[in-house]
């Protein structure tokens, strides 16, 4: 599938409807969809806002049990984080957050994958598989 | 060319609105186009005659101008556009035989072309001017503070929550708990489809400033898929009411108003 651009807030509003698209019509329930959708919205912003903009996939995809599943990921070119057990933290913020958006992303689906480095740019990627 | 164009004025733009008015069918009237056009082709032929300096930016005013209005009207960009590049073809049927004409409708032609994009820019520059402005009173229109009883008053949010928006919702909230002296603020999330952190933030934020006030604030409409996914996320509403719809916060506000709803005898 294409990639997103994220470059404004009405970008992150676009990204969490495609997903809420492509969770719905892969049969995840109403609870995992919210949950996905919500996970999409705290990653899009953070490429957005700590990553200055990036792009975003969505996929669908199947378990090795033949289960399908949506995967999204995030991509940016920004400044990356230097500590990422840190950045994973509740409550931790680089910014003026609450501190839970990525913490909490990586609770709300079912892989997290975080990629990064200083100065190479963020990348992250997650599935939320239906049950 | 100019005095070609300037001796065949009538025949020219009355063959250049048939064009147009093929195009457009239904939406104006021939005699609405020629006047139009008429006006355009005297700035025309005033910028190829390089009388005047003044021609070649009041040509670039009526443009924009004429298709300002096409976008406000509803027409399409292509629409738009065929109002100027149909002067190709009118001109092109009555120079075609006069071969010493042809060398000048190119010139005429590139110019045509020029103005052609230009009603493009100004038709886009109009269209955003229309968005930004529909998005400005949806924003307003989106936010509503009602009274639900004397001393509350509830604001029912619908859509996104974005940063602009929860601070107008603020503002309007808090500008009405002072004007009517309400002591029960009740915001109603049945309508924001994703609750994340800054969506959460903005709702802790707004209720601390209730607060302030010395009024109390309750959350309602928190769907369950919405409950379960804030807790995954661990965004704790401390001791902030929170209600499943705006009934029980309704209730709930009456009762500390000491109310009671009772049946009809």
């Amino acid at each position: 599938m294409n990639a997103v651009p994220i470059r404004s807030g009405d970008d992150v509003v676009r990204v969490r409807q495609l997903v809420r698209t492509a969770a719905a019509e892969n049969g995840l329930s109403l609870v995992d969809q919210t949950k996905l959708v919500t996970a999409a919205s705290e990653l899009a912003r953070n490429t957005l806002v700590h990553g200055g903009g990036g792009t975003a996939t969505v996929e669908v995809v199947k378990s090795p049990i033949g289960r399908p599943g949506v995967k999204l990921s995030f991509n940016d070119e920004g400044p990356g984080i230097a500590d990422i057990d840190l950045a994973l933290t509740d409550g931790w913020t680089s910014g003026s957050g609450l501190g839970l958006g990525l913490s909490g992303a990586r609770r709300l689906v079912d892989e997290f994958e975080l990629n990064s480095k200083p100065g190479a740019g963020t990348s992250v990627v997650v599935v939320k598989w239906s049950r | 060319m100019a005095d070609y164009l300037r001796d065949h004025h009538d025949k020219i733009v009355g063959r250049w609105s048939e064009l147009v008015l093929a195009q457009v069918r239904g939406r104006t009237s021939l005699d609405e186009v020629r006047r139009e056009l008429a006006d355009l082709y005297s700035l025309i032929v005033r910028v190829l005659s390089d009388a005047d300096d003044h021609a070649a930016g009041e040509l670039r005013a009526a443009l924009d101008e004429l298709s300002r209005s096409r976008a406000r009207d509803g027409y399409t960009p292509r629409e738009t556009a065929i109002g100027m590049l149909a002067l190709k073809e009118a001109v092109y049927e009555f120079v075609a035989d006069t071969a010493e004409l042809v060398p000048e409708f190119l010139v005429l032609s590139r110019m045509i072309d020029d103005l052609g994009l230009r009603t493009f820019e100004a038709y886009s520059a109009a269209r955003e001017q229309i968005i930004s402005d529909q998005s400005t009173s949806m924003l307003e229109l989106s936010t509503p503070v009602v009274r639900l009883w004397e001393g509350i008053i509830a604001v029912p949010l619908v859509g996104t929550l974005d940063s602009a928006r929860a601070q107008l919702v603020m503002e309007k909230l808090l500008d009405e708990l002072v004007a009517t002296s309400a002591d029960h603020a009740v915001i109603d999330i049945t309508g924001v489809p994703t609750v994340d952190t800054e969506v959460a933030q903005h709702l802790l934020k707004t209720a601390a400033a209730v607060r302030l006030l010395g009024a109390e604030c309750t959350i309602s409409g928190i769907r369950p898929q919405v409950a379960q996914t804030i807790v995954s996320l661990g965004i704790e509403f401390g001791d902030i009411a929170t209600k499943a719809n705006l009934a029980d916060a309704l209730a709930l506000a009456l009762r500390q108003a000491g109310m009671k709803v009772v049946p009809v005898a």
